[in-house]
């Protein structure tokens, strides 16, 4: 058997899954040690991390749990969205409205109830739609409610419509598109061109202190350990074999009896949640959320990442984040403008002669080694059997 | 919408009227008829572009027809008209279908195959939860038997050849626990062995499902041994036993001569 559908839910989701359980065990090590690491040891120790370098790591979580999203939708249902930044902006936005009602009357203006920008703009009362985002409970549930609504409603129309393909692609792109103009503008009360910054405390804890940094950095441990549960939940029950049909025949899939649309929306659903946690935890640690979040390339960049990692393997996704945004953090300080090019290069790379990614490239190293052990092993044999 | 007749004579499981649709002004199926009664197996033949596959398309719900009448009766009497179905529900309503190309899910197992395609559970929770019973689990064994997969249950659909691709296919039509099959070529691409071993599974199936099966492959229904419907043009041309239809001039000169 290669399956095992009656044991508990954790030994399911883990038992065959060998990377995975390396991945958990090393994000686990890594929300201690580096914490530890940071918070303990003087900054003149050896071991001593910096806040820099601690942010930073958590900034790579953040875009690792963001592209374990679109590998849900992407890698098993071959939705390929090309708007998922929208999503992750869009809990950053929910975050970011939070962490602007936290400063108070510490803002420049010392208006206790207005933002500075909205005293800026003149005006004279809060929004309706930033009622509420002084209570963390409820920010935090539009971090999971506003990708997730905006999710449902296109999902719906697009699916229902049965949109699918490169046509699909470009509509998300449009939807990203149309968000990013609609944030640029100052009167959709989202702070315009600069966006949300200049935050002061979270849950009343400073943003500027290392213990708050250090616990946003388990927190983002976390969250992708979370993300890369629940998706591994879904992608390794029933439903996740029928987004599989539904990525390879569609029609096989509905003359089976799904209802593909439903299936797509659910997954899209959750995908787009998983992007706006991603969004909300990252906010905090840059300390900025603008319009430039929902640049159309940011998006593609999210799918190089997915590519370069391993297109329908969670793990893969994880790896591909992290690897290209080190590469993307070191060549953007040393070669600035050749940034572009090499991620273009890289993505032209993954799809002529890596298309299962640098987790696929493993697989594919470890299976000529078997065949030529295969191959010695047989000979020995052969030349055994000469012998006797 | 036409309306369904209050009274039709003999039992049926399908029964088409006056269907006709056109793309672009091209009449694939013209005031097409046809009655299929429970438990037959019905063979249907005609040249490229006589509308067998839409045909099919239209019962499926996958083409909605610009006139006519399409009905179905399931096991417990119950009347259906299908051109107000999409795919997943004419698929649920007891309607299996099998494509002219083998289409299986590639990259999962033969199992796996075979599990998705079991009745029921089609709604998103159950999808989520679900869990293989034992009772299930059986039903796949003696599917993977019939079939004769068992030995290959764990193979990736992918790496299976032609004939045994078209084999999982058929057996995900089970699966479904259909009334009726619609099955679209399916000796395309097997030997000889395997085309007479098909049909020997087919004759077995007609005796609990009713059976509509489009084939080129003359060897192929004569060991069918069923009624045949012509279609040409997009209506019937000759219906009644392969050496009736065989010797029809009309069907002679449009299909069988060439």
């Amino acid at each position: 058997m290669t399956r095992n559908d009656n044991m508990g839910p954790l030994t399911r989701l883990l038992m065959n899954d060998a990377q995975g359980r390396k991945l958990l065990m090393v994000l686990v090590a890594l929300a201690v040690i580096i914490p530890f690491c940071n918070l303990v040891f003087p900054q003149d120790s050896f071991f001593h991390i910096s806040t820099y370098t601690m942010t930073l790591l958590g900034k790579y979580l953040c875009y690792a749990l963001l592209a374990i999203a679109v590998d849900l939708i992407w890698g098993y249902c071959g939705i390929l969205s090309l708007g998922h930044g929208a999503f992750f902006a869009l809990g950053g936005y929910a975050m970011g409205m939070y962490l602007m009602r936290q400063i108070g009357d510490r803002g420049v203006y010392g208006n206790a109830e207005l933002p500075d920008f909205m005293v800026f703009l003149n005006w004279q009362e809060l929004p309706w739609y930033w009622f509420g985002f002084d209570q963390f409970w409820f920010a935090m549930l539009m971090v999971l409610l506003a990708p997730g609504i905006l999710a449902f409603v296109f999902g719906f129309l697009a699916f229902r419509s049965r949109v699918t393909g490169v046509y699909l692609s470009i509509i998300t792109q449009a939807m990203t598109y149309a968000l990013l103009l609609a944030f640029f503008r100052n009167d959709m009360g989202f702070g315009g061109n600069n966006g949300l910054t200049d935050f002061k405390d979270i849950l009343g804890y400073s943003l500027q202190s290392d213990n708050t940094r250090a616990a946003l950095f388990i927190a983002s441990v976390l969250a992708v350990i979370i993300g890369y549960l629940i998706s591994r939940f879904i992608v390794t029950s029933k439903l996740g074999r029928v987004l599989v049909a539904i990525r390879d025949a569609e029609s096989r899939a509905r003359f089976l009896g799904y209802r593909v649309e439903y299936y797509k929306l659910f997954v899209f659903v959750v995908s787009s949640m998983l992007a706006g946690v991603a969004g909300a935890l990252y906010v905090p640690q840059v300390g900025i959320i603008n319009p430039g979040e929902f640049a159309p390339i940011n998006s593609i960049e999210i799918i190089i990442w997915v590519a370069v990692g391993g297109r329908g393997s969670l793990y893969g996704a994880v790896i591909g984040a992290v690897l290209v945004n080190y590469a993307k953090t070191y060549f953007t300080g040393a070669f600035a403008e050749l940034w572009l090019f090499m991620l273009g290069g890289l993505f032209v790379l993954t799809t002529l002669w890596l298309p299962k990614g640098v987790v696929g490239l493993w697989a594919q190293i470890k299976e000529k080694q078997q065949i030529r052990k295969a191959g010695s092993a047989a000979a020995n044999a052969s030349a055994q059997g000469d012998v006797s | 919408m036409s309306a369904i007749p209050k009274h039709i004579e003999n039992p049926y499981v399908l029964y088409m009227d006056g269907v006709s649709v056109s793309f672009d002004g091209f009449k694939a199926l013209n005031s097409l008829s046809l009655v299929i009664a429970p438990g037959e197996m019905r063979a249907i033949i005609g040249p490229n572009g006589a509308g067998k596959t839409t045909m099919m398309d239209v019962i499926t719900g996958k083409t909605k027809p610009d006139s006519g009448t399409i009905l179905f009766t399931d096991t417990h009497q119950q009347e259906y008209d299908l051109t107000r179905f999409d795919e997943a529900d004419v698929a649920n309503l007891g309607v299996g279908r099998k494509f002219q190309k083998p289409s299986v899910i590639e990259s999962l197992t033969v199992f796996e195959n075979l599990e998705m395609s079991l009745k029921g559970g089609r709604g998103l929770w159950a999808a989520l939860v679900h869990k293989l019973t034992p009772e299930r689990a059986a039903k796949l064994d003696e599917i993977l038997d019939m079939i004769d997969l068992s030995d290959k249950r764990d193979w990736m659909a992918g790496s299976l050849s032609h004939g045994q691709k078209q084999w999982l296919e058929i057996g995900m039509l089970l699966g479904q626990e259909p009334d009726l099959l619609l099955i679209d070529e399916p000796a395309a691409g097997m030997t000889d062995e395997e085309t007479m071993k098909t049909a020997e599974l087919f004759k077995r199936l007609a005796q609990k499902h009713s059976l509509v099966v489009v084939e080129h492959d003359m060897d192929f229904i004569e060991a069918l041994d069923c009624k045949v419907t012509v279609l040409h043009e997009g209506h019937v041309l000759a219906e009644g036993s392969l050496a009736t239809v065989k010797a029809n001039q009309q069907v002679i000169e449009v299909y069988l001569g060439r």
